[in-house]
Formats: structure tokens, sequence, C-alpha cells
């Protein structure tokens, strides 16, 4: 009982590439960039009174599930969702579909799934893989960010779709019912980008959007006075793994972005895409060089204030530069 | 970036060297292309750091809980990077009841059907957790 045709692609991001997996078994060739965009994956978000386990909560991605949705939606394609009130349910469902030989995506808990590494494992309830069959007692496992696939046991499985906490995954599971004849990806790709943009700049509150790196910037310049040495490394350190841990392709997202709109520029024939996308991999840069000197101020344990004033406005320029270039995005002509 | 500048300084810990992750970096043509990456110095002290600062924590724990002021609980509860709000919900006991069981005394009182439950949460048996720091 196993889809033996699915082809496993790695990937730079769970969810994105979790839905670019899917939809290629359907035979809808499509990129993970492409995938990511076309559901206004990037974002940017820094809450400093949600603190995630002890630090402040930063994010460079939209929440967990909304890539897929709008993605799909986008383009026309029909899925299955459905969530489970108990792990026995949700495993017959899971086999009842192998069974039809169409391969199921669903969210778990990264912390229960045996075949990472201990580094990444931690309750991280947002997971995307993709289970393409059974072989004895064992499931079949494409997670899109490793290279090759692997295998899980049905408890192992099941304690990973079904762990606590928040959001609970609640054996939540989708899969393809149909796709359409034909994709119109030019308004997919523009509603996709009209939304990125509005996502960046619209919310009038400080915490989220483009605001957010200003307000993170700000606080940064605030910590050696207001956090203990130790302390104001953690909370650094937590952006920098936000930015580059596992699943961001790099600066938090923006050269997954940048590579979006490079192939959106190509598809459409418009150079202006082109041009955004070399502009956001140089901002992409100026991300990577942020994190650069944040991890050095972290080797070091240095307090000084200049150090943090500097750190502070690297992050102040970013958010200038994203603000400026998706103000200009938000005006394209389509 | 490009595809040549892509780091790749190993993850030497917690068996972080499994992964190589994908990275999307420009080509000589300028194109983007998917390149995998071992890891990169900065995002590996960021991690290296906080994985420290949970076994440092931990080692206190540990040791309070061999010094009578906290229960077993408090132990392995860290150890499974958890806090009491999730905790709780996995054993389906209130945060207050939890916090109640950190109590070395009140610990010891517990009946097997609560300690089982924790130990299959810690997925460990009763006994283990019973004698943890004795």
């Amino acid at each position: 009982m196993s889809t033996t045709s699915y082809k496993h692609y790695q990937h730079a991001h769970c969810e994105s590439g979790v839905t670019a997996n899917l939809l290629r078994h359907e035979g809808i060739n499509i990129s993970e960039p492409m995938a990511f965009g076309i559901g206004a994956g990037i974002f940017f978000a820094h809450i400093p009174f949600v603190k995630i386990s002890g630090t402040p909560g930063t994010t460079f991605r939209t929440w967990p599930g909304a890539i897929f949705k709008r993605t799909t939606q986008r383009l026309g394609i029909d899925m299955h969702t459905e969530r489970f009130r108990s792990p026995i349910r949700a495993n017959q469902a899971l086999d009842e579909v192998l069974a039809t030989g169409k391969p199921v995506g669903m969210l778990s808990s990264v912390y229960y799934l045996p075949y990472l590494p201990e580094a990444f494992r931690f309750h991280f309830n947002a997971h995307n893989l993709v289970v393409y069959g059974k072989e004895g007692n064992e499931y079949l496992v494409s997670d899109p960010i490793l290279e090759e696939t692997t295998r899980i046991s049905p408890e192992d499985l099941a304690k990973a779709r079904f762990a606590k906490g928040s959001p609970e995954p609640r054996g939540f599971m989708y899969y393809v019912k149909s796709v359409p004849a034909h994709i119109d990806y030019t308004k997919a790709i523009q509603s996709g980008i009209k939304q990125t943009c509005f996502f960046m700049l619209s919310p009038p509150l400080p915490w989220f959007g483009n605001k957010a790196i200003f307000l993170l910037s700000k606080q940064i310049k605030k910590y050696p006075q207001k956090l203990t040495p130790r302390k104001a490394s953690l909370y650094l350190g937590n952006v920098v793994r936000m930015q580059e841990e596992i699943g961001t392709g790099g600066a938090g997202f923006r050269f997954l972005y940048a590579a979006f709109l490079q192939e959106a520029g190509e598809l459409l024939k418009r150079d202006d895409l082109q041009g955004f996308s070399s502009e956001l991999t140089k901002i992409g840069d100026d991300w990577r060089n942020f994190a650069y000197h944040a991890a050095r101020l972290m080797k070091d344990r240095k307090t000084d204030l200049v150090s943090y004033d500097e750190l502070s406005d690297l992050l102040r320029i970013c958010g200038e530069k994203e603000r400026d270039l998706f103000g200009r995005m938000q005006k394209i002509k389509w | 970036m490009k595809a040549n500048e892509v780091p790749q300084d190993k993850r030497d810990f917690k068996e972080g060297d499994k992964i190589h992750k994908l990275m999307y970096a420009l080509d000589n043509d300028g194109k983007y292309t998917g390149i995998t990456s071992a890891g990169w110095e900065a995002e590996n002290i960021a991690t290296k750091q906080a994985w420290d600062a949970v076994d440092e924590e931990l080692a206190e724990t540990a040791e309070k809980v061999k010094n009578g002021e906290l229960s077993p609980i408090a132990y392995y509860m860290q150890k499974h990077l958890m806090e009491v709000s999730l905790l709780a919900k996995y054993v389906g006991k209130w945060q207050w009841q939890v916090k109640r069981h950190f109590k070395p005394a009140v610990f010891s009182k517990l009946g097997t059907d609560t300690l089982n439950k924790y130990a299959a949460v810690f997925n460990i048996t009763t006994e283990d957790l019973k004698n943890f720091g004795k």
C-alpha cells in the first residue's frame, strides 16, 4: 500500500514545500518559491509581550496554514481537509486515503518526530509533512526539509499529530481532490503580491508587518540597559534562530521570496519584478549581515552600547529598504 | 547571496550535522537555485546558546531535586522542554495542580494513577520517575 509514483523533493520550508510536493504529484509543475509567493508567505512580526520559551515572539513568515490555503485557493485546486478527535480514527482515515494512492499532507509537532536530530526538536506544533505510503507497520514519510524520505511508526506519528499546546494540530490532514484543467498563474501571482504588500505595509499596529522591524530595532537598542547580558544574548539569539534556522531558505524567507519574484518575472515577462527580486536579494544580504554581527555579539557577550546601537541601525536600514520596496511593489500597474 | 557563498559550517552538537538544509542563492547567471548547506556559524552559535541555556537550567533543577527542594516532575518537565501550561494539558490537570506536584512532600503522596500519567508523558517508567534524584 504505497503510492510508488510519489517523488520527494527537498525544500527550504515545510509548508510551501509540502504544498509544492503535493501539487507536483498531481502533475502541476510548481516550484517551492512559486507556492510560497502565491501564498503570500513572507511577513514580519515582533511581539515583545508574547514570550515563547522565555523570549519575545518573532516571526518572518505568515501564520501556519495560510500559505497552503491561499496557494491552493488561488490556483483553483480542490482540497480535502479534516481534523480528528481520536488518534485511532485519524490513522484509519489516513490508511483509507493512502489505499486510494494519494499522498497525504499533515500537521505535526517536531518534538515527536524521532527521525529529526535532537538539535531541532522542540515543541513546535505546525510542522508539515507528507505521508505517501505504508510498508509493513511503518508509514513512508516525505519531510520536505530532509534530503531523503524516511519512515515513522504509527505510534510516533499519532503522538506528533495529536501534540498538545498551541496550536493543536488535532490530526489535521489534507490531500488534493481534483485539479482544474487550466491554471491561471497570472491572477494567482498578482493577488499573492498584492496581499503581501498589504500585510507588510497596512497593519496599523506596531507589532505586525514592516513597522515591527522598526520596533525590534528600537528594542535592541535598549537591551543593554534593560536586560542582563545573558538575557540580551538569548533574546538576540532567538531572532537569529527564527531568521536562519531550518526552514527559511536564508535571511528569514527573503531569498525565497526573491526567488519567487524572479520566477514570476520570467513567467509574466515583467522586468519590474526581476528588478524587485534583485533588490530583495540585496536586502536579504543585509539581514544576513545583521545576523552575523548579532552572533558575534552573542559569542563575546559584549554589553557595550555601541555594538547594540550598531546592530539596531543595521536592522533599521533593513526596515527602511523593505518599506520602500514593498511600497513600490504595491503601486505596480498590472 | 551567491551559490558559492552558501556557508558550510558544521553543526556539531545534538546530531545537528545529520541535516543539510536547502538554501536559495544566485548561480553564476544570476538565477536563483537551491543549494544544500551544512549550517552557518551565526546560526549555530544561536542554536547552541539556546541549548546551553536549557542544559544549564536542567542541571540546576536536577540539583534542586537532589536537595529535596523540587520533585522529579519539575526535572522531567524541563528535560522535555515543557512549560507548566503544556505539561498540564498533557496530563489533563490544572496548572496549579501541576505546580503543587513540584513540592516533594506532595509528590511523595501522589497516587499510582497520577504517577503513571506523568511517567507516560515523559516516556519513562513510574519507578524511574519516583527514583530520580535518590
